[in-house]
Order: structure tokens, then sequence, then C-alpha cells
């Protein structure tokens, strides 16, 4: 049995990069999804509509761990080897889209239906009234739960460590199977997540109460 | 894609999964209800609290709202039994799940408690009533009224993820699934069955807070309207 020294921790600390760098693809994919969903949901077509609140119940009535699986095992029937990263980003992608689709539906909506109507009588037609009318306004409002949200994502990442992918969550059980002091270690590996997450707690919060402040 | 599916398994494992998806509402129904009792508590303790009491709810929230479940789950289960609290793995994952639930509804609570007006309370003393009907009648009841959306898909979330707990070996539906995959290697067929499971139970969920929330909330019932 080994004895828990700094060089654990080290090991711990290294692995949250991959926790971080999985963090930064499932936001950056769960982004680039997130606003077709949302656009799709407000989409003047009623089967574009459908088709997209099918997928968010589809992702918010599934677990992670599920999903997670699917697409792990899902890669081998394609034909593709099974990397875990790969897996890991196309689920959290597949989960953060979901839920970042259903808030800025919100925030788009939340855009007072007056801007519409008067870029409309400015002849702008639908791309332009997005572009220059709607979006920049709606983005303002979506900052405070993005951010909030990105600490679901943080924390969903320790998911991947179920299909080996080797991230914080993972590094801890790694240690743990070395030296045996899952106390000690799991509190280590919760102490690192905290750091990471309530920097994005409290900038939320922050934000939330800036943006309300006219109020 | 030459990939032929098989759901073949399912005539003789399904009893597998009905047990597997009995346990998981067995236990996440145990832990909404002790989690839902224990974030209410620590609610009416944060607006109505000292300041010590004030500051420790908000840390337990806090420390529960940026930590992964998973690991939270293995501190209870690997954490405590190595401390010599040796727990077995479904009591640990109520526990995990039950202190989870706990600072999530804290919060949602809080926010409902902070929504009831002064002057409720003033008129809840003029009336005479005791301290105790005042807060179960004028606090929490038009409290839970307002935030009753955001408990139950908080609810139905908590039932998505205790999915985590077959990672310390309790045998519920994720954990059947595991299972049932190593033992006919039909991988990607089981989790789409269970996927479609957990579906079914989420819907199943959503419908049950549903007609809890028509039987609690009698003034809704009657007009229809929200509060």
């Amino acid at each position: 049995m080994n004895q828990l020294g700094i060089n654990h921790l080290l090991y711990l600390l290294v692995a949250a990069e991959w926790t971080v760098v999985l963090s930064l693809i499932a936001f950056a994919g769960g982004s680039v999804l997130g606003l077709a969903i949302a656009l799709m949901r407000v989409s003047k077509s009623g089967a574009v509509r459908a088709l997209a609140s099918g997928y968010i119940q589809l992702i918010q009535g599934t677990p992670l761990l599920i999903v997670l699986f699917l697409s792990y095992f899902g890669l081998g029937i394609v034909g593709l080897k099974l990397v875990p990263l790969v897996a890991a980003g196309i689920s959290l992608t597949l989960y953060a889209g979901a839920f970042l689709g259903e808030i800025w539906r919100g925030c788009i909506e939340a855009v007072p239906k007056t801007q519409w109507e008067a870029s409309d009588c400015l002849g702008l037609n639908r791309a332009q009234q997005y572009a220059y009318v709607i979006l920049p306004q709606a983005v303002k409002i979506a900052i405070p739960p993005t951010v909030g949200f990105m600490v679901q994502i943080v924390k969903n990442t320790s998911l991947a460590s179920v299909i080996g992918f080797v991230e914080l969550a993972r590094a801890g059980q790694i240690v743990n199977n070395s030296t045996f002091e899952p106390f000690v270690i799991f509190s280590c590996v919760a102490a690192i997540y905290f750091a990471l997450c309530y920097p994005l707690s409290v900038a939320s919060r922050t934000l939330e109460r800036r943006a309300n402040a006219g109020r | 894609m030459s990939y032929k599916f098989d759901f073949a398994f399912m005539a003789d494992r399904w009893p597998d999964f009905v047990a597997g998806a009995w346990l998981t509402i067995q236990l996440t129904v145990l832990s909404i209800a002790l989690g839902f009792a224990l974030g209410t508590v620590c609610a009416l303790a944060r607006v109505y609290g000292g300041p010590v009491v004030r500051r420790l709810v908000g840390a337990y929230v806090e420390a529960i709202r940026n930590t992964p479940l998973l690991i939270q789950i293995f501190i209870v289960y690997f954490g405590l039994s190595s401390l010599g609290l040796k727990l077995s793995a479904d009591v640990s994952a109520v526990i995990a799940l039950t202190v989870n639930m706990g600072a999530y509804s804290t919060e949602i609570m809080r926010a409902g408690i902070q929504s009831i007006q002064r002057t409720q309370l003033e008129a809840a003393d003029c009336l005479g009533l005791t301290r105790l009907q005042t807060i179960l009648h004028v606090v929490l009841l038009p409290a839970m009224e307002r935030v009753y959306p955001a408990l139950s898909s908080q609810f139905v979330l908590l039932m998505l993820a205790s999915s985590i707990t077959s990672q310390i070996s309790v045998e519920e539906l994720t954990a059947t699934a595991n299972l049932v995959q190593s033992d006919t290697y039909r991988s990607f067929e089981v989790y789409v069955v269970v996927a479609v499971v957990y579906l079914a139970l989420s819907a199943l969920y959503r419908f049950a807070f549903w007609l809890i929330g028509l039987g609690l909330f009698e003034r809704k019932r009657r007009l229809g309207t929200p509060l």
C-alpha cells in the first residue's frame, strides 16, 4: 500500500485539467447545438418546433449516464474505435445542447415583441432581425443563466469516468485504489470540483443581480 | 452498416429490468421525501434562523451544489466506511441522494418562502394563529405552491441522477443494464431499452407530481390560476 503524498495530489490536479478540457468541449459543442435548438424552438414552422422540443424531452428524460453508454457503444456500431474522450464529448454536447437550447429559447422569447415589430417595419428580413436586433439583446439576458449552467457541465464531466476517461473523478478512484484512503482522497477531489464550480456560481449570481439592477 | 439489432435478450431478462426499475422507484421516492423534508427545514432556517444557522445552511447548500453527485456518493459509501461507519450500498445511496436533494430543495423553497409577504405573517398574527399554524398554512403551503413547477422538475432530475448509484453496486435500473449487457454483449440494445424505461419513468413521475399538486393546492384546484 502506498502512502498518500504530494505526488498523488499533483496527479489529481493534472487530471483536473482534463475535466476543464472536457467541460470546454462540451460547452463549445453544446453552444452550437443549443443555439440551433433554441432557434428551432421559436421557428415559424410547427414541425421544426416539434422536432426541437422532442429532442429536448428525449435528452431531459433520460439520465446522462445512459446517453454516455449509448454514445460509447453506439460508436462501435458505426464502426469507429471506442475512444472515451470522443464518446464523452458527444454525449455531453447532446446534453448541454438540450439544456442550453431550452435556456436560450427563454431568453429569445424574453426580448419584447415590439422589437420584432419595429425591425419588421424597418424592412429587415428574419436573418437580419436575429443578427442585428433580437440576438444581441437576448445574449445580455442569457449570460447569467448560461454561466450557472456551466457549473452543471463541469459537475457532469465526472460521469465520463464511468467509461474509463481519466479526468478528476477517475483519477480519484485510481489514487484510491493504490492508497486506500477514500475519505481523504474523495474530499480532495470534491474540493477541486468546488474550486472549479464555486467561482462560476458566484459569477452567475453577481451577473444576475447586476442585470436586474434597473428593476 | 452491417450491424443487426437484436432485442431477443428481452424475452428472458425482462424481469431483471422490472426489478431494477422497482428499486429505482423505491430509492428515489424515499430520497425525494426525505430530501424535501430536509430542504424545507433548512429553507426555514435559512430565512428565519439566526446568523450562525443561516451561514451553516448556506455552506451546506454551496458545498453540495458545487460538487458532483458521483463524488458525494463515493464519500458516503467508501469514505464513511473507511472511517469505520459501514453502510450498505442501498443505505449509502439513499443518504447521498437525500443530502443532494436537500440542498437543491433548500434553494427552491427559500425562494418560495421569501416570496411570502410580511403582511401575510402579520395577518396570521392578528387572526391568532399559533407559530406552527402560521408556518404550515401561511408560509409553507403557499410557498410550495409558487415553486411547485421548479420543485417537481428537480424531483424528476433526481430520479434520473439516481442512475449514478449503479457505480457503488446498487442494483437499480442502470446497474441491471450493465449486468445484462455484460451477459449478452448487446450493449447498445440494452441501453436503448433502459433509456425508454427512464423516459417512461420521467413521464410517470411528472404525472404523479401533477396529481399530488392537484391534491395539495386547494385554491389552485378551485380557481385554476397560478398564485
